[in-house]
Protein backbone atom coordinates (compact mmCIF):
# COMPACT_ATOMS: atom_id res chain seq x y z
CA UNK A 1 0.00 0.00 0.00
CA UNK A 2 2.22 2.69 1.04
CA UNK A 3 4.24 1.69 -2.92
CA UNK A 4 1.14 3.21 -4.35
CA UNK A 5 1.04 6.18 -2.25
CA UNK A 6 4.75 6.51 -2.63
CA UNK A 7 3.73 6.30 -6.52
CA UNK A 8 0.52 8.58 -6.61
CA UNK A 9 2.97 11.08 -4.35
CA UNK A 10 5.45 11.05 -6.82
CA UNK A 11 3.74 11.23 -10.28
CA UNK A 12 1.38 14.24 -8.69
CA UNK A 13 4.42 16.02 -7.97
CA UNK A 14 3.18 16.85 -3.73
CA UNK A 15 6.59 17.12 -2.57
CA UNK A 16 7.58 19.35 -5.06
CA UNK A 17 4.62 21.34 -4.96
CA UNK A 18 5.40 21.41 -0.36
CA UNK A 19 9.12 22.67 -1.57
CA UNK A 20 7.92 25.63 -3.87
CA UNK A 21 5.06 26.82 -1.40
CA UNK A 22 8.27 26.94 1.15
CA UNK A 23 10.19 28.95 -1.53
CA UNK A 24 7.60 31.03 -2.05
CA UNK A 25 7.04 31.94 1.22
CA UNK A 26 10.31 32.77 2.33
CA UNK A 27 10.14 34.77 -0.79
CA UNK A 28 7.65 37.40 1.02
CA UNK A 29 9.96 37.01 4.06
CA UNK A 30 11.69 40.61 5.99
CA UNK A 31 15.16 40.08 4.22
CA UNK A 32 18.59 39.37 6.39
CA UNK A 33 20.90 41.70 4.62
CA UNK A 34 22.68 44.22 6.11
CA UNK A 35 23.22 46.62 3.46
CA UNK A 36 26.69 47.28 4.93
CA UNK A 37 28.23 51.02 4.11
CA UNK A 38 25.09 52.49 4.74
CA UNK A 39 23.65 50.14 7.86
CA UNK A 40 25.60 48.84 10.73
CA UNK A 41 24.40 45.82 13.37
CA UNK A 42 25.15 46.18 17.02
CA UNK A 43 28.74 45.31 18.25
CA UNK A 44 30.03 44.53 21.31
CA UNK A 45 31.85 46.55 23.78
CA UNK A 46 34.33 43.60 23.57
CA UNK A 47 35.00 44.19 20.11
CA UNK A 48 38.63 44.19 19.11
CA UNK A 49 39.64 46.44 16.84
CA UNK A 50 42.58 49.02 15.81
CA UNK A 51 44.94 49.51 18.43
CA UNK A 52 45.51 52.31 20.68
CA UNK A 53 47.70 54.01 23.40
CA UNK A 54 45.54 55.63 26.11
CA UNK A 55 46.67 58.90 28.43
CA UNK A 56 46.21 59.53 32.07
CA UNK A 57 43.30 62.02 32.25
CA UNK A 58 46.30 64.78 33.02
CA UNK A 59 47.82 63.66 29.93
CA UNK A 60 50.37 61.88 30.83
CA UNK A 61 50.98 58.70 28.61
CA UNK A 62 50.17 55.96 30.52
CA UNK A 63 52.90 52.98 29.07
CA UNK A 64 55.80 52.42 31.14
CA UNK A 65 57.60 50.55 28.80
CA UNK A 66 57.18 47.43 30.62
CA UNK A 67 56.84 45.18 27.79
CA UNK A 68 54.88 42.79 29.02
CA UNK A 69 52.24 43.15 26.10
CA UNK A 70 55.68 42.26 23.60
CA UNK A 71 56.37 39.18 25.76
CA UNK A 72 53.45 38.26 25.68
CA UNK A 73 52.14 38.70 21.83
CA UNK A 74 51.80 35.32 20.20
CA UNK A 75 52.07 36.88 16.64
CA UNK A 76 54.90 38.63 17.66
CA UNK A 77 53.79 41.62 16.09
CA UNK A 78 54.37 44.41 18.89
CA UNK A 79 58.10 46.18 18.88
CA UNK A 80 59.15 48.04 21.78
CA UNK A 81 62.30 49.90 22.57
CA UNK A 82 62.29 51.91 25.69
CA UNK A 83 64.79 54.80 27.60
CA UNK A 84 64.91 56.90 30.32
CA UNK A 85 62.77 60.38 29.31
CA UNK A 86 65.10 63.40 28.83
CA UNK A 87 63.04 65.57 30.88
CA UNK A 88 62.42 63.27 34.23
CA UNK A 89 64.32 60.29 33.88
CA UNK A 90 61.26 58.43 34.16
CA UNK A 91 61.24 54.69 32.23
CA UNK A 92 59.41 55.32 28.38
CA UNK A 93 59.29 53.86 25.23
CA UNK A 94 61.34 55.36 22.63
CA UNK A 95 59.62 53.13 19.56
CA UNK A 96 56.23 51.61 19.71
CA UNK A 97 55.46 49.32 16.72
CA UNK A 98 52.13 47.39 15.87
CA UNK A 99 52.58 45.42 12.89
CA UNK A 100 48.93 45.07 11.83
CA UNK A 101 49.67 42.19 8.69
CA UNK A 102 51.32 39.74 12.09
CA UNK A 103 48.45 40.83 14.54
CA UNK A 104 45.83 38.54 14.75
CA UNK A 105 43.58 40.70 17.33
CA UNK A 106 43.77 38.63 20.49
CA UNK A 107 43.83 40.84 22.91
CA UNK A 108 46.55 39.44 25.08
CA UNK A 109 48.62 42.99 24.79
CA UNK A 110 45.33 44.64 26.42
CA UNK A 111 45.06 42.15 28.95
CA UNK A 112 48.36 41.98 30.02
CA UNK A 113 48.85 45.62 30.49
CA UNK A 114 49.49 46.88 34.22
CA UNK A 115 48.08 50.42 33.86
CA UNK A 116 45.52 49.93 30.76
CA UNK A 117 47.82 51.54 28.49
CA UNK A 118 47.84 49.64 25.01
CA UNK A 119 43.67 48.73 24.42
CA UNK A 120 42.06 47.44 20.93
CA UNK A 121 39.50 49.97 20.46
CA UNK A 122 36.28 49.19 18.26
CA UNK A 123 37.39 50.24 15.53
CA UNK A 124 37.23 47.97 12.42
CA UNK A 125 36.91 49.64 9.42
CA UNK A 126 40.55 51.09 8.66
CA UNK A 127 42.47 50.68 5.41
CA UNK A 128 46.39 51.25 4.20
CA UNK A 129 47.49 52.92 0.51
CA UNK A 130 50.93 52.46 0.72
CA UNK A 131 53.40 49.83 2.00
CA UNK A 132 54.96 50.05 5.08
CA UNK A 133 51.83 51.47 6.42
CA UNK A 134 50.36 48.79 8.37
CA UNK A 135 53.35 49.55 10.55
CA UNK A 136 51.90 51.90 13.46
CA UNK A 137 53.73 53.59 15.44
CA UNK A 138 53.69 55.51 18.81
CA UNK A 139 53.03 58.83 17.91
CA UNK A 140 49.79 57.38 15.37
CA UNK A 141 48.79 55.38 18.90
CA UNK A 142 48.88 58.16 20.76
CA UNK A 143 46.42 60.01 18.36
CA UNK A 144 44.15 57.12 17.99
CA UNK A 145 43.97 56.93 21.72
CA UNK A 146 43.62 60.85 22.16
CA UNK A 147 40.69 61.01 19.22
CA UNK A 148 38.57 57.74 20.88
CA UNK A 149 39.36 57.83 24.45
CA UNK A 150 35.69 58.41 25.04
CA UNK A 151 34.83 55.36 23.41
CA UNK A 152 37.51 53.51 24.84
CA UNK A 153 37.05 54.62 28.27
CA UNK A 154 33.05 53.73 28.12
CA UNK A 155 33.52 50.40 26.88
CA UNK A 156 36.05 49.80 29.43
CA UNK A 157 33.81 50.95 32.42
CA UNK A 158 30.52 48.86 30.93
CA UNK A 159 32.92 45.40 30.92
CA UNK A 160 34.95 46.40 33.94
CA UNK A 161 31.79 44.71 36.46
CA UNK A 162 33.17 41.41 34.64
CA UNK A 163 36.76 41.74 34.83
CA UNK B 1 5.96 47.42 -58.75
CA UNK B 2 9.12 49.03 -58.77
CA UNK B 3 12.20 47.87 -58.10
CA UNK B 4 12.46 50.90 -55.30
CA UNK B 5 9.08 49.24 -53.48
CA UNK B 6 9.89 45.61 -53.94
CA UNK B 7 12.74 46.57 -52.02
CA UNK B 8 10.73 48.58 -49.42
CA UNK B 9 8.07 45.86 -48.80
CA UNK B 10 10.63 42.87 -49.34
CA UNK B 11 13.58 43.77 -47.50
CA UNK B 12 13.01 47.18 -45.62
CA UNK B 13 10.10 46.29 -43.62
CA UNK B 14 10.83 42.33 -42.19
CA UNK B 15 14.09 43.76 -41.19
CA UNK B 16 12.25 46.54 -39.66
CA UNK B 17 9.91 43.95 -37.74
CA UNK B 18 12.57 41.45 -37.33
CA UNK B 19 14.00 44.23 -35.47
CA UNK B 20 10.66 45.31 -33.22
CA UNK B 21 10.49 41.67 -32.02
CA UNK B 22 14.89 40.90 -31.30
CA UNK B 23 15.31 43.99 -29.48
CA UNK B 24 12.83 44.19 -27.29
CA UNK B 25 13.56 40.35 -26.55
CA UNK B 26 17.46 41.18 -25.90
CA UNK B 27 16.27 43.97 -23.22
CA UNK B 28 13.81 40.87 -21.86
CA UNK B 29 16.79 38.73 -21.53
CA UNK B 30 18.71 41.75 -19.87
CA UNK B 31 15.82 41.92 -17.68
CA UNK B 32 15.40 38.56 -17.05
CA UNK B 33 18.43 38.05 -15.90
CA UNK B 34 18.03 40.56 -13.59
CA UNK B 35 14.60 39.68 -12.38
CA UNK B 36 16.36 36.13 -11.61
CA UNK B 37 19.19 37.20 -9.45
CA UNK B 38 16.09 39.33 -7.71
CA UNK B 39 14.04 36.51 -7.25
CA UNK B 40 16.39 33.94 -6.12
CA UNK B 41 17.93 36.45 -3.84
CA UNK B 42 14.21 36.89 -2.08
CA UNK B 43 13.65 33.31 -2.07
CA UNK B 44 16.85 33.01 -0.71
CA UNK B 45 16.47 35.61 2.14
CA UNK B 46 18.95 37.82 0.43
CA UNK B 47 17.59 41.06 -1.62
CA UNK B 48 19.36 40.63 -4.75
CA UNK B 49 21.51 43.24 -6.84
CA UNK B 50 20.56 46.70 -5.85
CA UNK B 51 22.83 49.09 -6.23
CA UNK B 52 23.32 49.77 -10.22
CA UNK B 53 20.40 52.41 -11.05
CA UNK B 54 17.39 52.10 -9.04
CA UNK B 55 16.79 49.13 -7.45
CA UNK B 56 19.49 47.83 -9.12
CA UNK B 57 17.63 47.41 -12.24
CA UNK B 58 20.61 48.52 -14.49
CA UNK B 59 22.62 45.73 -12.97
CA UNK B 60 22.18 43.15 -16.04
CA UNK B 61 23.07 46.51 -18.32
CA UNK B 62 26.34 46.81 -16.35
CA UNK B 63 27.28 43.44 -16.87
CA UNK B 64 26.63 43.62 -20.40
CA UNK B 65 28.93 46.16 -21.22
CA UNK B 66 31.89 44.24 -18.95
CA UNK B 67 31.08 41.68 -21.09
CA UNK B 68 31.30 42.89 -24.17
CA UNK B 69 34.73 44.95 -22.96
CA UNK B 70 36.39 41.53 -22.09
CA UNK B 71 38.63 39.37 -24.35
CA UNK B 72 37.45 36.26 -25.92
CA UNK B 73 39.99 34.06 -25.11
CA UNK B 74 40.92 30.88 -27.34
CA UNK B 75 41.78 27.95 -25.49
CA UNK B 76 45.23 26.44 -27.04
CA UNK B 77 44.55 23.63 -29.93
CA UNK B 78 40.91 24.53 -29.93
CA UNK B 79 39.27 24.66 -33.32
CA UNK B 80 39.39 28.13 -34.08
CA UNK B 81 36.69 28.53 -36.38
CA UNK B 82 34.35 26.26 -34.73
CA UNK B 83 34.49 27.77 -31.48
CA UNK B 84 33.47 31.26 -32.87
CA UNK B 85 31.11 29.56 -34.76
CA UNK B 86 29.28 27.59 -31.63
CA UNK B 87 28.07 30.97 -29.96
CA UNK B 88 26.71 31.99 -33.13
CA UNK B 89 24.80 28.15 -33.81
CA UNK B 90 23.18 28.50 -30.67
CA UNK B 91 21.93 32.11 -30.86
CA UNK B 92 20.32 32.54 -34.54
CA UNK B 93 18.06 29.16 -33.91
CA UNK B 94 17.12 30.44 -30.74
CA UNK B 95 16.01 34.07 -32.38
CA UNK B 96 14.92 32.52 -35.34
CA UNK B 97 12.43 30.52 -33.71
CA UNK B 98 10.47 33.81 -32.53
CA UNK B 99 9.25 34.56 -36.10
CA UNK B 100 6.32 32.24 -35.67
CA UNK B 101 5.24 33.27 -32.41
CA UNK B 102 1.77 34.89 -32.70
CA UNK B 103 1.70 37.79 -29.87
CA UNK B 104 -1.95 38.60 -30.84
CA UNK B 105 -4.20 37.11 -33.60
CA UNK B 106 -2.92 39.96 -35.85
CA UNK B 107 0.38 40.47 -34.15
CA UNK B 108 2.88 37.70 -35.96
CA UNK B 109 6.13 38.15 -38.25
CA UNK B 110 5.64 35.03 -40.14
CA UNK B 111 2.07 33.38 -40.12
CA UNK B 112 3.69 30.08 -41.36
CA UNK B 113 1.27 26.79 -42.10
CA UNK B 114 3.71 24.37 -40.55
CA UNK B 115 4.50 26.89 -37.11
CA UNK B 116 5.16 24.09 -34.73
CA UNK B 117 7.38 21.89 -36.86
CA UNK B 118 9.49 25.14 -37.64
CA UNK B 119 9.46 26.11 -33.62
CA UNK B 120 10.67 22.47 -33.06
CA UNK B 121 13.28 22.29 -35.96
CA UNK B 122 14.83 25.81 -34.63
CA UNK B 123 14.54 24.40 -30.52
CA UNK B 124 16.63 21.17 -31.71
CA UNK B 125 19.39 22.97 -34.12
CA UNK B 126 20.17 24.71 -30.86
CA UNK B 127 21.82 22.01 -29.52
CA UNK B 128 24.32 22.00 -32.50
CA UNK B 129 25.74 24.93 -31.21
CA UNK B 130 26.15 23.61 -27.74
CA UNK B 131 27.92 19.84 -29.25
CA UNK B 132 30.70 22.64 -31.24
CA UNK B 133 31.13 24.61 -28.48
CA UNK B 134 31.84 21.61 -26.39
CA UNK B 135 34.16 19.79 -28.88
CA UNK B 136 35.74 22.71 -30.43
CA UNK B 137 37.23 24.04 -26.85
CA UNK B 138 39.40 21.53 -26.50
CA UNK B 139 38.25 20.91 -23.02
CA UNK B 140 36.98 17.86 -21.34
CA UNK B 141 34.98 19.27 -18.66
CA UNK B 142 33.52 21.56 -21.84
CA UNK B 143 33.24 17.95 -23.94
CA UNK B 144 31.29 16.45 -20.73
CA UNK B 145 29.11 18.93 -20.56
CA UNK B 146 27.96 19.20 -24.37
CA UNK B 147 27.85 15.31 -24.37
CA UNK B 148 25.24 15.44 -21.13
CA UNK B 149 23.47 18.42 -22.87
CA UNK B 150 23.23 17.06 -26.49
CA UNK B 151 21.80 13.85 -24.67
CA UNK B 152 19.27 15.69 -22.69
CA UNK B 153 18.24 17.90 -25.09
CA UNK B 154 17.35 14.86 -27.86
CA UNK B 155 15.76 12.75 -24.71
CA UNK B 156 13.04 15.65 -23.38
CA UNK B 157 13.02 16.40 -27.31
CA UNK B 158 10.93 13.30 -27.92
CA UNK B 159 8.69 13.68 -25.23
CA UNK B 160 8.20 17.30 -26.26
CA UNK B 161 7.44 16.58 -29.37
CA UNK B 162 5.03 13.72 -28.39
CA UNK B 163 3.15 16.48 -26.02
CA UNK B 164 2.83 18.70 -29.45
CA UNK B 165 1.14 16.10 -31.00
CA UNK B 166 -1.76 16.02 -28.30
CA UNK B 167 -1.78 19.41 -29.06
CA UNK B 168 -1.56 19.24 -32.83
CA UNK B 169 -4.37 16.73 -32.28
CA UNK B 170 -6.94 18.96 -30.52
CA UNK B 171 -6.16 21.71 -32.92
CA UNK B 172 -5.87 20.02 -35.71
CA UNK B 173 -3.62 22.60 -37.14
CA UNK B 174 0.24 23.24 -37.22
CA UNK B 175 -0.52 26.63 -37.23
CA UNK B 176 0.20 28.97 -33.92
CA UNK B 177 -2.70 31.24 -34.37
CA UNK B 178 -5.10 28.39 -35.45
CA UNK B 179 -4.21 26.62 -32.48
CA UNK B 180 -4.88 30.06 -30.13
CA UNK B 181 -8.07 30.12 -32.03
CA UNK B 182 -8.92 27.07 -31.29
CA UNK B 183 -9.11 26.91 -27.67
CA UNK B 184 -11.04 30.18 -27.73
CA UNK B 185 -14.65 29.51 -26.27
CA UNK B 186 -17.07 30.80 -24.27
CA UNK B 187 -15.57 29.14 -20.92
CA UNK B 188 -12.66 31.10 -21.61
CA UNK B 189 -10.02 29.86 -19.26
CA UNK B 190 -11.62 26.66 -18.69
CA UNK B 191 -11.35 26.37 -22.39
CA UNK B 192 -7.81 26.16 -23.00
CA UNK B 193 -5.77 22.80 -23.90
CA UNK B 194 -4.27 22.71 -20.45
CA UNK B 195 -7.47 21.56 -18.54
CA UNK B 196 -7.91 18.30 -21.34
CA UNK B 197 -4.45 18.01 -21.92
CA UNK B 198 -3.21 18.46 -17.88
CA UNK B 199 -0.29 16.15 -17.42
CA UNK B 200 0.86 16.84 -21.10
CA UNK B 201 0.94 20.46 -19.75
CA UNK B 202 2.74 19.76 -16.47
CA UNK B 203 5.65 17.67 -19.10
CA UNK B 204 5.72 19.89 -21.80
CA UNK B 205 6.33 22.63 -19.08
CA UNK B 206 9.23 20.62 -17.69
CA UNK B 207 10.96 19.21 -20.57
CA UNK B 208 11.09 22.90 -21.79
CA UNK B 209 12.85 23.16 -18.23
CA UNK B 210 15.17 20.43 -18.81
CA UNK B 211 15.63 21.64 -23.13
CA UNK B 212 16.56 25.03 -21.67
CA UNK B 213 19.50 23.21 -19.67
CA UNK B 214 17.92 24.80 -16.85
CA UNK B 215 17.77 23.88 -13.02
CA UNK B 216 17.01 21.44 -11.98
CA UNK B 217 18.09 19.63 -15.33
CA UNK B 218 21.23 21.72 -15.37
CA UNK B 219 23.73 18.94 -15.40
CA UNK B 220 25.34 20.26 -18.46
CA UNK B 221 26.69 23.37 -16.80
CA UNK B 222 26.69 21.31 -13.21
CA UNK B 223 28.83 23.99 -11.47
CA UNK B 224 29.96 21.81 -8.62
CA UNK B 225 31.21 19.47 -11.40
CA UNK B 226 32.33 20.36 -14.51
CA UNK B 227 32.23 23.69 -13.57
CA UNK B 228 29.98 25.56 -16.41
CA UNK B 229 29.50 22.65 -19.06
CA UNK B 230 29.92 23.01 -22.60
CA UNK B 231 30.99 27.13 -22.35
CA UNK B 232 33.32 26.73 -19.88
CA UNK B 233 36.21 28.36 -22.29
CA UNK B 234 34.05 31.01 -23.30
CA UNK B 235 34.95 34.38 -22.04
CA UNK B 236 33.66 38.37 -22.99
CA UNK B 237 31.12 38.69 -25.87
CA UNK B 238 31.26 34.92 -26.91
CA UNK B 239 30.08 33.77 -23.32
CA UNK B 240 27.53 36.81 -23.33
CA UNK B 241 26.43 35.37 -26.57
CA UNK B 242 25.45 31.82 -24.87
CA UNK B 243 23.77 33.83 -21.96
CA UNK B 244 21.48 35.26 -24.21
CA UNK B 245 20.55 32.23 -26.44
CA UNK B 246 20.09 30.68 -22.93
CA UNK B 247 17.57 33.05 -22.04
CA UNK B 248 15.96 33.80 -24.75
CA UNK B 249 15.14 30.41 -25.06
CA UNK B 250 13.63 30.12 -21.57
CA UNK B 251 11.23 33.27 -22.61
CA UNK B 252 10.67 31.06 -25.72
CA UNK B 253 9.53 27.79 -23.84
CA UNK B 254 7.61 30.37 -21.81
CA UNK B 255 5.59 32.18 -24.53
CA UNK B 256 4.82 28.41 -26.30
CA UNK B 257 3.82 27.11 -22.91
CA UNK B 258 1.37 29.85 -22.95
CA UNK B 259 0.09 29.39 -26.43
CA UNK B 260 -0.04 26.10 -26.63
CA UNK B 261 -1.68 25.28 -23.49
CA UNK B 262 -2.72 28.74 -21.78
CA UNK B 263 -4.67 30.11 -24.92
CA UNK B 264 -2.12 32.48 -26.19
CA UNK B 265 -3.54 36.27 -26.50
CA UNK B 266 -6.98 34.97 -25.60
CA UNK B 267 -8.28 36.30 -22.18
CA UNK B 268 -9.48 33.92 -19.19
CA UNK B 269 -12.86 36.38 -18.93
CA UNK B 270 -13.68 35.28 -22.24
CA UNK B 271 -17.45 34.79 -22.46
CA UNK B 272 -17.74 35.87 -19.13
CA UNK B 273 -18.10 39.55 -19.79
CA UNK B 274 -20.28 41.05 -22.61
CA UNK B 275 -19.20 44.89 -22.41
CA UNK B 276 -17.87 47.75 -24.33
CA UNK B 277 -16.18 50.43 -22.43
CA UNK B 278 -13.25 51.57 -24.34
CA UNK B 279 -10.30 49.47 -26.73
CA UNK B 280 -8.44 50.89 -23.51
CA UNK B 281 -9.92 48.20 -21.21
CA UNK B 282 -12.03 45.93 -23.75
CA UNK B 283 -8.63 43.71 -24.04
CA UNK B 284 -8.98 42.74 -20.02
CA UNK B 285 -12.07 40.05 -22.07
CA UNK B 286 -11.62 40.42 -25.13
CA UNK B 287 -7.41 39.33 -25.42
CA UNK B 288 -4.79 41.07 -26.21
CA UNK B 289 -1.03 40.50 -26.26
CA UNK B 290 -1.06 41.97 -22.92
CA UNK B 291 -2.31 38.33 -21.91
CA UNK B 292 0.23 36.80 -23.72
CA UNK B 293 2.82 38.70 -22.06
CA UNK B 294 1.15 37.80 -18.45
CA UNK B 295 1.40 34.47 -18.90
CA UNK B 296 4.82 34.10 -20.57
CA UNK B 297 6.02 36.43 -17.39
CA UNK B 298 3.95 33.80 -15.37
CA UNK B 299 5.64 31.06 -16.78
CA UNK B 300 9.43 32.30 -16.43
CA UNK B 301 8.85 33.18 -12.83
CA UNK B 302 8.34 29.30 -12.71
CA UNK B 303 11.58 28.72 -14.24
CA UNK B 304 13.63 30.67 -11.48
CA UNK B 305 10.99 29.89 -8.76
CA UNK B 306 12.17 26.01 -9.80
CA UNK B 307 15.83 27.06 -9.98
CA UNK B 308 15.37 28.64 -6.13
CA UNK B 309 13.38 25.06 -4.88
CA UNK B 310 14.59 21.78 -6.20
CA UNK B 311 18.16 20.29 -5.69
CA UNK B 312 20.13 19.41 -9.05
CA UNK B 313 19.30 15.72 -10.88
CA UNK B 314 21.33 13.24 -11.10
CA UNK B 315 22.00 12.28 -14.54
CA UNK B 316 20.78 9.07 -14.46
CA UNK B 317 17.21 10.23 -13.12
CA UNK B 318 17.10 12.73 -15.65
CA UNK B 319 17.10 10.17 -18.35
CA UNK B 320 14.79 7.73 -16.11
CA UNK B 321 12.22 10.31 -16.08
CA UNK B 322 12.61 11.37 -19.54
CA UNK B 323 12.58 7.72 -21.22
CA UNK B 324 9.99 5.79 -18.44
CA UNK B 325 7.66 8.40 -17.05
CA UNK B 326 7.34 11.10 -19.60
CA UNK B 327 6.95 9.77 -22.97
CA UNK B 328 4.87 6.81 -21.59
CA UNK B 329 2.59 9.29 -20.28
CA UNK B 330 2.69 11.43 -23.18
CA UNK B 331 1.86 8.77 -25.61
CA UNK B 332 -0.80 7.69 -23.32
CA UNK B 333 -2.09 10.86 -23.43
CA UNK B 334 -2.31 10.88 -27.76
CA UNK B 335 -4.18 8.09 -27.69
CA UNK B 336 -6.64 9.60 -24.91
CA UNK B 337 -6.53 13.44 -26.78
CA UNK B 338 -7.84 11.44 -30.05
CA UNK B 339 -10.64 9.85 -28.24
CA UNK B 340 -11.56 13.09 -26.64
CA UNK B 341 -11.61 14.79 -29.95
CA UNK B 342 -13.32 12.08 -31.83
CA UNK B 343 -16.14 11.75 -29.04
CA UNK B 344 -16.56 15.10 -29.14
CA UNK B 345 -15.38 15.80 -25.61
CA UNK B 346 -13.55 18.88 -25.66
CA UNK B 347 -15.41 21.87 -27.89
CA UNK B 348 -12.91 23.10 -30.20
CA UNK B 349 -12.80 27.16 -31.38
CA UNK B 350 -16.32 27.64 -30.82
CA UNK B 351 -15.47 31.25 -29.57
CA UNK B 352 -13.70 32.74 -32.54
Amino acid sequence: MSSVTRYFKSLLLVELFQGMALTMRYMFKPKYTVRYPMEHIPKSNRFRGLHALRRYANGEERCIACKLCEAVCPALAITIDSAPRASDGQRRTTRYDIDLFKCIYCGFCEESCPVDSIVETSIHEYHFEHRGENVVTKSQLLAIGDRFEKQIAADRAQDAAYR
Amino acid sequence: MSMADQLIHQVLWPIIYILCITVPLIIAVAMFVYWERKVIGWMHVRLGPNKIGPFGLLQAFADVFKLLLKEVILPTNANRFLYYLAPLLTLIPALAAWAVIPFSSKMVLSNANAGVLYLLAMTSLGVYGIILAGWASNSRYALLGAMRSAAQVISYELAMGLCLVCVLVLAGSLNLTDIVNAQAGHKGFFDWFWLPLLPVFVIYFISGVAETNRAPFDVAEGESEIVAGFHVEYSGSAFAIFFLAEYANMILVSFLASILFMGGWLSPLQGWIHADVSPWVNWIWTGGFIWLFIKAFAFSFMFLWFRATFPRYRYDQIMRLGWKVFIPIAIVWVLVAGCMKYYGLVSIGTGV
